[in-house]
């Protein structure tokens, strides 16, 4: 499996949830996928989907789900430490671990090789980490959202990429279609 | 009142209730009233840009952030700044500590000190620079004028306006 078929088979499980994405192709797939106005897509910022999910799930109660990437998590590792010493029950961190920077054209990434993030995140004092293969996502996300605890999943699938149009729609709207739907 | 506590009572006064902090020996009052405080959720960053995506999804949240950060941070941040903060159009104040004025004793903290206003000038960022004691009192006007216009502000505050190291 590849992402954009991990995220076609979580879409019906996230689409009632606060959700951020990843930048470049992760957003694009999910928007192709299933638009919806709980869906924060990140237009720039590399690194940030973590950071700006937590950020989220602290400052209100509905349940939020960051989708990263392993790259992207890479880029901003400061985060999982954060993540770890500032719990919020109701965040959930995808992290769809592909072994390469699929949006920059499939570059190999340090997770692919020697570097776990699953046992990195264990190691910043993360507490439930569960690493699955990317068929397990759905159960393993369905039952992380039932579980009511911060959870970071880590799931391990193939490096590749659809193709896919950009998304052209506004920031301001992205945002405040999606500030709407944070308050409603 | 010291400094430090008229800039967090101006931040409570404006319900600025999620901070996120990078530290500085200049700013370490400040940040101690900030964690001191129960008005304000303060979640220490260990970069600035992880610091300003915090920001972003507490603000989308519902809540008021703001930054604690060096001016260095502004060479860390520029991407951030412009593709996250000013793209989506978000609020977020600044609170800065401006090294590398009069009476600095680190030469390297120069280096930054000289690009700083022109990066903030070149990023359209209203800036505001806090050189005497008094310069504190505009604060909350500052406060209220980036929560008006959706965009982040920076407050520099140097080491005469600190009185020193």
């Amino acid at each position: 499996m590849i992402r954009s078929e991990i995220l076609r088979d979580i879409a019906p499980v996230i689409s009632e949830h606060l959700v951020v994405c990843n930048i470049g192709l992760p957003s694009q797939e999910l928007h192709s996928i299933d638009d919806q106005p709980t869906n924060f897509y990140m237009l720039g910022t590399m690194g940030l989907s973590s950071s700006i999910g937590l950020g989220l799930a602290l400052a209100q109660d509905k349940k939020v789900i960051s989708i990263d990437g392993d790259g992207s998590v890479l880029t901003n590792f400061g985060t999982l430490p954060t993540i770890a010493n500032n719990v919020a029950d109701n965040f959930i961190l995808l992290i769809i671990d592909n072994g390469s920077y699929g949006s920059t054209g499939d570059q190999p990434t340090y997770a692919g090789k020697k570097t776990s993030l699953t046992d990195v995140a264990r190691a910043c004092g993360c507490d439930n980490v569960i690493e699955c293969q990317a068929e397990e996502t759905k159960d393993v996300l369905q039952a992380a959202l039932a579980s009511n605890q911060m959870t970071i999943i880590v799931s391990k699938c193939e490096s590749g990429n659809i193709k896919i149009p950009v998304i052209t729609m506004d920031p301001v709207e992205i945002r405040s279609r999606f500030m709407k739907a944070v308050q409603a | 009142m010291s400094v430090s506590e008229k800039i967090v009572s101006d931040l409570v006064a404006n319900n600025v209730n999620f901070v996120t902090t990078v530290p500085c020996k200049q700013l370490a009052g400040v940040i101690d009233a900030i964690d001191a405080s129960d008005d304000i959720y303060h979640i220490p960053s260990n970069k600035e840009d992880e610091g300003m995506g915090l920001c972003a999804g507490a603000f989308m949240g519902g809540k008021r952030p703001a930054i604690i950060m060096q001016n260095t941070a502004i060479g860390v941040t520029i991407n951030t700044l412009v593709t996250l903060t000013q793209y989506y159009r978000m609020p977020l104040p600044m609170i800065i500590s401006y090294r590398g004025e009069l009476g600095e004793p680190v030469a390297c903290q120069v280096e930054m000190a000289v690009h700083t206003k022109a990066l903030l000038n070149q990023l359209h960022i209203p800036t505001y620079h806090f050189h005497q004691e008094e310069d504190v009192n505009e604060l909350d006007a500052i406060l209220k004028h980036s929560f008006m216009c959706n965009k982040p502000v920076a407050i520099l505050t140097d080491a005469t306006f600190w009185k020193g190291y």
